[in-house]
């Protein structure tokens, strides 16, 4: 099987390293993005993919040139990830005190208040689910691909993706009203999401 | 085929989630998600990626593919 793609293999290994090390610092941002979301803090995150960038360049020679790179990064670091989880047990995470420096920063934006509340509510989902909702729904990979990097059948992933929104749903509606009963503030919030169509 | 896809796109949507659905929660976790990619990525990261690959040009059998 490997014989068969030897000449490929040898065709983009001309570019060598090079492009190897390009095709990373391109996949960067959103590996990184991936991190924060599992793992919910950026502080850990930033060590999740210090640890993926070293395993995936110490196994290099197992990529498969042609293959999603992306897809390959972002299964070594989910595995990093469940792999420190058990070796550290769960620890409850504090906030995540960078992401709301960084929404502090921009107070103009009425909209940055929503995303802090859309972080709390991902942060409290199962980390399956919030694995599966954020891989399918913002990193951009399609369901089967989804599901190979996160080791399960399609079908799975699909029903993780549908009981995370369920739940957020639940959750957003919910920290809308307790927080701040049902006025000007909360109500676009509630409004969006529950689009009234 | 335009037909086709808004009728599937109104269903998807009562149905569960789409990935390119403009429901709010798509569009905030979407919205969420771009905010990280869009931090700028720490040096310390930069510089493992550049001292490795510079490792691996400089010595190792590893550096000639």
């Amino acid at each position: 099987m490997a014989r068969l793609e030897t000449g490929i293999d040898q065709a983009a290994n001309v570019a060598g390293a090079f492009s190897f090390k390009r095709e990373m610092l391109a996949a960067l941002p959103s590996l990184r993005a991936f991190a924060v979301s599992l793992s919910r803090r950026h502080d850990r995150a930033d060590d999740l993919v210090q640890e993926t960038v070293m395993k995936a360049w110490s196994k290099q020679e197992s990529f498969q040139p042609g293959t999603n790179m992306r897809a390959w990064l972002f299964t070594i670091l989910r595995n990093e990830f469940y792999s420190q989880m058990r070796r550290k047990g769960r620890e409850l995470p504090d906030p995540d005190g960078l992401f709301a420096d960084n929404l502090a920063s921009h107070p103009e934006q009425y909209g940055k208040m929503d995303l802090a509340d859309f972080k709390s509510a991902l942060d409290q989902l199962p980390d399956d689910q919030r694995e599966a909702i954020v891989l399918i729904g913002a990193s951009g990979f399609a369901y089967e691909e989804a599901a190979a990097i996160a080791g399960v059948a399609v079908g799975t992933i699909k029903s993780r993706v549908n009981r995370a929104r369920v739940k957020l749903q639940e959750l957003l509606t919910v920290s809308g009203e307790s927080d701040y009963g049902p006025d000007g503030t909360s109500a676009p919030l509630v409004n969006r999401a529950f689009p009234g169509r | 085929m335009m037909d086709k896809d808004t009728k599937d796109e109104r269903h998807a949507s009562r149905q569960g989630f789409r990935a390119d659905a403009s429901d709010a929660i798509g569009s905030q976790l979407k919205q969420y998600y771009k905010s990280v990619e869009q931090e700028p990525v720490p040096d310390h990261l930069l510089d493992l990626l550049e001292k490795l690959d510079q490792a691996e040009r400089s010595g190792g059998s590893n550096g000639k593919a």
